[in-house]
């Protein structure tokens, strides 16, 4: 059914877009591209979505996650907040997939004095950055969330950061992409990508050439090494390791907010599940659960949420996630001709796959690189290593 | 930098610096940040925590590889025993190809402070193996001259525990180990929370000062870095230009002979 090879007569705009990589940045983008009536073909290397989104825990914490000097990826963050509750009832009428986005705050827990010292730095800045987030006494605290220890040294809280349930995300994706009429083609590596501002290809693994209207490389992780790039076109993308541990919540237990401390959170999910995760390790694409991360999260979370020690483990993982050199994402037209860039997520990849994908699309289908990507574009990286 | 005109090195076995800045490479915002802040600090030799970064692998853009402009120094952060930091440091050499190591043996979690007789013991079998060691320390008197005894590269004694920012709670000691260690590199190592509290290390003749969370945990790490090269480099110019005297009463700037009116 597909056609692989341009024909002269073909104009640009009949061809498929063609995406590598089908986690969530891929799904997105190609949903939001079938939306405006494109054609698209998703190249996944495994099955779609089963990679970082998979492991996500599906944090939507743009307060939560701000940093002293990225103002730029806060509004990105803020804006694709903004957009959720949008894109979410636009994918569940597609798909007919809950996503299980949830709004309701998060609370930070400070476990001892100078963690509370860190944390009140912290509400220093965001209250300076003009944040809505609220320094609790232990009691207003304790309204809100039962489920923290009850002495804790401090508490913040910032109402609008958000959650989803990420497999549920990738699942609905996934039926949305191939309901809008996608092409997903799983189990399908791409070993190279042939840049063309006409007729940009990938290449298979198995030495099949495709050719679209445009190539957008989505591979999260493993965006690194792709053949027909540059070295120094390469998106700088390494694996930054989390380990996540599902617990089966159980009577009289009941946590209803994220609650987060420095390194460590606990999130409640649909079907009655608490995450928690999740280390931050450079160890490659060593994807293992280790006994070491294990203790880090379990020691420090039930110093906040003492309640999980009676919790059955249900499932442990380990996810990989795409970092860039700045850990802010690269997003938008490369110096490849007719390659454009949807990677290097990092912490964010759920949180930013509404904007991400809308404006990502908006540049593929109108050659506009609107204000929100402008930030992100990735020749930074190529202007750094000049 | 340079003294009088002539360059003011900075020799540990055979290895020569000419920044007396010496800087980790943990806990940064993101790789972009800390190449940044390297650059602005000056600092010529990095410090790696072996254990926590990926060797093999070379699929993804590797961490190590980033550090390629600086000359690298393999820790045994992490380590408990003289064992384990002994293994640790044979890995590190066969990986990095460098006799240099940064030996840490952790005596506990909640302090970091170093096991002395885990060290000892670390330091004297790493030495006689050939390895050129830089010896994380207690800020003991004794335990220090021990490790410079038994023929460690460089002694580096703490200023506070690791990651406390808590400046130089013993300063007697450090100015004793100085005073006690004339032939051996000295480094304060450890617990340095601000500029001035380098340049303070500088100003009592250490010859070096080894920092990380002091500039990946400020809220700018690239300019508090730029502050840390200053600050080792006033300190040092401070120590080497030989300070004034103190006195108990004042002493006008300006002279007293010829005044108007006398």
């Amino acid at each position: 059914m597909s056609r692989t090879l341009p024909r002269a007569t073909e104009s640009r705009a009949e061809r498929p877009a063609l995406i590598v990589g089908g986690g969530v940045a891929g799904l997105a983008l190609g949903w939001r591209l079938l939306c405006a009536g494109r054609g698209v073909h998703l190249f996944e290397r495994d099955r779609a979505g089963r990679g970082a989104s998979w492991a996500a825990a599906g944090m939507l914490a743009p307060d939560a996650e701000i940093g002293f000097e990225d103002p730029e990826l806060y509004r990105l963050n803020r804006e694709s907040l903004r957009r959720w509750p949008s894109f979410a009832a636009a994918l569940k009428a597609e798909s007919d997939v809950e996503t299980g986005f949830r709004e309701g705050g998060a609370l930070h827990v400070a476990p001892d004095r100078d963690a509370a010292e860190a944390l009140r730095r912290r509400y220093d800045f965001m209250k300076a950055q003009g944040l809505n987030v609220q320094w609790l006494s232990t009691a207003e605290a304790l309204d809100i969330e039962p489920f923290i220890t009850s002495r804790p040294a401090a508490v913040l809280y910032s109402p609008t950061d958000s959650q989803v349930d990420a497999r549920a995300l990738v699942k609905a994706l996934r039926a949305a992409f191939l309901q809008a009429g996608g092409v997903l083609r799983e189990g399908t590596p791409v070993r190279a990508v042939e840049p063309d501002a006409e007729a940009p290809a990938v290449v298979t693994e198995d030495g099949e050439r495709v050719a679209g209207s445009c190539v957008a490389l989505a591979m999260g992780a493993w965006s690194h090494g792709l053949q027909g790039l540059a070295p120094d076109r390469q998106p700088p993308v390494r694996p930054v390791r989390g380990q996540m541990i599902e617990l089966q919540v159980e009577p009289p237990f009941g946590l209803q907010h994220v609650v987060r401390s420095a390194h460590t959170y606990a999130a409640p999910k649909p079907g009655g599940r608490v995450l928690v995760g999740a280390t931050m390790e450079e160890m490659g694409f060593d994807a293992r659960v280790t006994a070491g991360g294990l203790y880090a999260m379990l020691e420090e979370i039930r110093k906040i949420v003492p309640g999980v020690d009676d919790l059955p483990v249900r499932d442990l993982w380990a996810g990989l996630r795409p970092a860039s050199r700045d850990h802010l994402p690269i997003l938008g037209p490369s110096s490849a001709p007719g390659v454009v860039m949807a990677t290097g997520f990092f912490r964010h990849g759920m949180l930013l796959a509404p904007v991400a994908s809308e404006e990502v699309a908006r540049y593929v289908l109108t050659g506009e690189t609107s204000a929100w990507i402008a930030p992100f574009l990735p020749e930074r990286f190529e202007a750094a290593l000049a | 930098m340079t003294t009088n005109g002539r360059p003011d090195t900075l020799r540990i076995g055979d290895m020569a610096l000419s920044s007396r800045l010496i800087m980790g490479t943990s806990r940064y915002p993101n790789p972009r940040v800390m190449l940044d802040a390297l650059e602005a600090s000056g600092a010529e030799l990095v410090t790696v925590a072996i254990r926590r970064v990926n060797l093999q692998d070379a699929s993804g853009e590797r961490f190590l590889d980033l550090l390629k402009p600086y000359r690298c120094l393999p820790n045994t952060a992490g380590c408990y025993t003289a064992k384990e930091a002994v293994l640790v440091a044979q890995l590190a050499r066969e990986a990095l190809e460098t006799r240099l190591i940064k030996l840490e043996v952790i005596g506990d979690d909640e302090t970091l402070l170093p096991d002395v007789e885990q060290l000892l013991r670390a330091a004297k079998e790493l030495v006689d193996d050939g390895f050129s060691v830089m010896v994380y320390a207690n800020d003991d008197p004794i335990t220090c001259r021990k490790l410079a005894d038994l023929g460690c590269a460089a002694i580096m004694p703490l200023a506070a525990p690791i990651g406390s920012g808590q400046g130089l709670v013993n300063p007697y000691n450090l100015a004793l180990i100085r005073d006690m260690i004339q032939d051996t590199p000295l480094i304060v190592d450890a617990g340095i929370g601000t500029a001035s509290d380098a340049a303070r290390v500088m100003e009592l003749g250490y010859d070096g000062v080894l920092l990380n969370t002091a500039v990946s945990d400020a809220q700018h790490p690239v300019a508090m870095a730029a502050a840390m090269r200053r600050a080792v480099e006033a300190g040092r110019l401070a120590f080497l230009s030989g300070r004034m005297p103190r006195r108990t009463y004042a002493q006008a700037s300006s002279p007293m002979e010829g005044r108007i009116g006398k």
